[in-house]
């Protein structure tokens, strides 16, 4: 049996990649995998500590994290269809219409 | 070693090789196929972990439908190399620093915790597929009603998003 613990710091190192591709891409799609990265993260944990205690509570949890994604993903690839078609970048320091 | 810590090795490297590989590639479509071998290879880690349902779910979603949904949207917007400014250059040291920190905080503390976990006894329910489908339709039934209907709120305003104004 492998440790809670290795899939633990694994998660870890994932979510932690996952904050670091987000604040660095410059490309709008890839920070949003990078989002889609930190809850495959949080996926693992759960899952390593369901199968720790024994119980499935955790299992059920990664099935709703897993909907939740999607719908996510489609609703935010959305929004980047309408930026891309309305400034004509995907490059986040482009769109800066919030700016002073 | 034994063989599942062999194999957990294995994907364990694969999946976070495939994560920085995310990072450091220029072209999107080369970052979804880098993010494409992460959820791979989780799947894989959810088979050792013996959860044959999440990582079949794993593969289907996120490996199918998800994927492929974002490499249509690179495709279709003929998405390029990404440029970096100076600015965003310089945010990379100290957010490196800072992210480095983080997961080693986040790993320190979780790792720490799950002595008291793995001291917990077993309740032996492993018989996955059975298990998760009698939790979400007695005790998570509403939860996952509501899912139906975050994913209907979720095409409709993909829909809505999308579709160009008519003039």
């Amino acid at each position: 049996m492998v440790p809670t613990n290795y899939y633990v710091i694994l998660s870890a190192i994932l979510f932690g990649l996952g904050v670091f591709a987000f604040i660095f891409k410059r490309n709008i799609i890839t920070i949003f995998m990078s989002i889609e990265l930190m809850l495959n993260a949080v996926n693992l944990a759960f899952v390593a500590f369901s199968q720790a205690l024994g119980k499935l509570d955790g299992q059920v949890f990664v099935l709703f994290v897993i909907v939740v994604a999607a719908s996510e993903a489609a609703v935010g690839l959305g929004i980047i269809i309408l930026i891309a078609r309305n400034r004509q970048t995907l490059n986040v320091e482009r769109v800066d219409l919030l700016k002073l | 070693m034994t063989a599942a810590l062999v194999v957990f090795f294995v994907l364990a490297a694969l999946a976070v090789i495939g994560a920085v590989s995310l990072i450091l590639q220029k072209h999107p479509i080369h970052s979804a196929l880098s993010l494409i071998v992460v959820m791979v290879a989780l799947a894989g880690l959810y088979l050792l972990l013996g959860a044959e349902f999440v990582a079949a779910v794993q593969i289907i979603v996120y490996g199918g439908a998800i994927m492929v949904l974002f490499v249509f949207v690179i495709m279709l917007l003929n998405a390029g190399v990404e440029e970096h400014t100076s600015i965003s250059k310089m945010a990379g040291a100290p957010g490196l620093l800072l992210v480095v920190a983080l997961a080693g905080f986040v790993a320190a503390t979780i790792a720490k915790s799950t002595e008291s976990v793995q001291a917990a006894p077993q309740t032996g329910e492993i018989a996955s597929t059975l298990g998760i489908s009698n939790m979400i339709f007695k005790d998570f039934v509403y939860p996952f009603e509501l899912t139906s209907f975050l994913i209907l709120v979720a095409v409709l305003g993909a829909t809505v998003l999308a579709q160009r104004e008519k003039s």
